[in-house]
């Protein structure tokens, strides 16, 4: 197939793939194979993969830069959105099967425990991001976009904080994620691949 | 709708791509399913490799009734595959895996401290005098999930008063094995190792306590802490000590893991408490594996009755 085709196709293919977690737990969910406690891997395994995707997203521009890769642009809002709809999932697995809607816990969490703080604003944040991530957003708002978008960063940072102060002890996994989300920063702040 | 004099050469399939596209079409979608089946199969070891069951034990007798529970007990698969035993690693699904390095044959537990007969004793021997008794205890951890699991023992106070204790006896210590060599989670420092927990005198003497040696039947799998560990069913489960090789008498307060780890967030005493939560989540719920809804967590785990008058005249929020 010619390459050009292939790049039409390619989109859809990285969508498809970032569907396989989500997909995969869905199975195991009918399976019965979620371990001794259903809800807290389904909770965990959509927080991580929210994570991973936010960071891809993060790196998007860092990496298109200092690669030269233009052909990286478009996939900067693919894994944005991406990082938004595992939100959602993460979010409403907790809402829906961990809290059984019960408004008042979920009140009293987010207002008493930091971690929740954390995870519950950073998914306020993906919010407007998702809302105005098209292009006709983009040209509504300008130079204002830029500014709004740079929101991402503040997610991530409280996506990390988020997992950080839920772990036990073991904070090995949450630190991974912490310094790649250090190192995206740092990049960003130093203005790495940007030509002068 | 494009004119083919338009359509610039370079777009062109190549005629045999072009008859091997159905060919093409195929392997993608096999190797999408492939990732899906193996990202469906990733590990849960409850239904991947269902836990093995030790050695049947024979001539339990029941407990005393009052301690009992009509609650069903969860599935032995479930009790043997979702752990916090961080010598074999920290994820739940981890001592599972990874604790068949560990040797129970030999085992000997050290009694000594304030104690009139010390000795470093084989596990045989220990056991001897002790009828076995089926206790089926809620266990509560202090991440609050919870879980009820037919234990087979005896009361700890029947074999500390085989060693006579003194009067300077206070509290007991207890330490796991540290093996780096068999518990591959020692070798990061995530706990001080050896793990240590402690009980006061009394606690130590109620008769809900216990040494257990099995559950569900059978002997105690590696990662449930054979061959020798600690229940006490009104605590937080991290007290309730794995694989036993030191019981030490003291007359002052002896350090704790979780509590030298981390002394804002876990306490000597431990109690289970709705009240009073953790300071990162809170303890007023918690989640029966197996059940759907949250359930409220019980004073005391639901041995108040039992267990109350330890506690009389003391701050519980204090002592946590």
């Amino acid at each position: 197939m010619e390459t050009r085709r292939l790049q039409r196709l390619l989109p859809a293919a990285v969508v498809g793939l970032a569907c396989v977690p989500a997909l995969a737990l869905a199975v195991r969910a009918l399976r019965g194979s979620l371990g001794a406690n259903p809800v807290e891997t389904l909770t965990h395994e959509t927080g991580e993969w929210t994570l991973r995707f936010l960071l891809a997203c993060l790196a998007v521009t860092p990496l298109r830069r200092s690669l030269r890769w233009p052909g990286l642009a478009p996939y900067r809002r693919t894994f944005g959105l991406l990082a938004f709809a595992y939100a959602c999932l993460h979010f409403s697995t907790w809402l829906m099967l961990d809290l059984a809607f019960d408004l008042t816990q979920v009140l009293e969490d987010v207002v008493e425990r930091p971690y929740i703080t954390a995870g519950f604003g950073g998914f306020l944040l993906l919010c407007p991001l998702a809302l105005t991530s098209t292009r006709g957003w983009q040209r509504r708002l300008g130079r204002r976009w830029l500014a709004l978008h740079r929101l991402a960063y503040a997610a991530g940072v409280l996506g990390v904080l988020h997992f950080l102060w839920l772990v036990k002890a073991d904070l090995r996994e949450p630190l991974v994620y912490a310094s790649v989300l250090a190192g995206l920063l740092l990049a960003r702040a130093l203005r790495l691949g940007r030509t002068p | 709708m494009r004119k083919w004099e338009d359509i610039p050469a370079s777009e062109i399939t190549d005629l045999a791509l072009f008859l091997r596209r159905r060919e093409f079409l195929r392997s993608a979608a096999a190797g999408a399913a492939g990732l899906l089946a193996s990202a469906c199969g990733s590990a849960d070891p409850a239904v991947a490799a269902a836990p093995a069951r030790g050695e049947p034990i024979t001539g339990v007798r029941p407990g005393p009734a009052a301690f009992g529970t009509d609650e069903p007990p969860n599935r032995f698969a479930d009790a043997a595959s979702y752990n916090n035993f961080y010598e074999f690693g920290t994820d739940k699904s981890d001592p599972a895996k990874y604790a068949h390095s560990l040797r129970t044959k030999p085992w000997s537990v050290a009694i000594e401290g304030e104690v009139a007969k010390p000795g470093v004793v084989p596990l045989e021997t220990l056991l001897a005098p002790h009828p076995l008794e089926e206790r089926v205890y809620r266990l509560r951890c202090v991440e609050a999930w919870s879980m009820v699991v037919p234990w087979i023992g005896f009361p700890l106070g029947d074999l500390l008063a085989r060693f006579e204790p003194t009067s300077k006896a206070k509290y007991v210590a207890f330490e796991t094995l540290h093996d780096p060599e068999q518990m591959p989670g020692q070798r990061r420092r995530v706990l001080d190792w050896p793990y240590r927990e402690a009980l006061r005198m009394d606690e130590a003497m109620h008769p809900l306590t216990i040494l257990a040696v099995g559950m569900y039947g059978h002997v105690l799998p590696n990662q449930n802490g054979a061959p020798l560990r600690l229940v006490v069913p009104w605590k937080y489960g991290f007290k309730s000590i794995k694989s036993i090789v030191r019981i030490r008498l003291r007359e002052t307060q002896p350090p704790t893991s979780w509590n030298a780890s981390a002394p804002r967030e876990y306490g000597f005493l431990s109690n289970v408490n709705p009240e009073v939560d953790h300071p990162r989540w809170s303890q007023k719920k918690e989640r029966r594996l197996g059940e759907f809804r949250r359930r409220p967590t019980l004073p005391f785990n639901g041995y108040a009755e039992h267990v109350a008058g330890l506690y009389a005249g003391i701050d519980l929020r204090k002592h946590f």
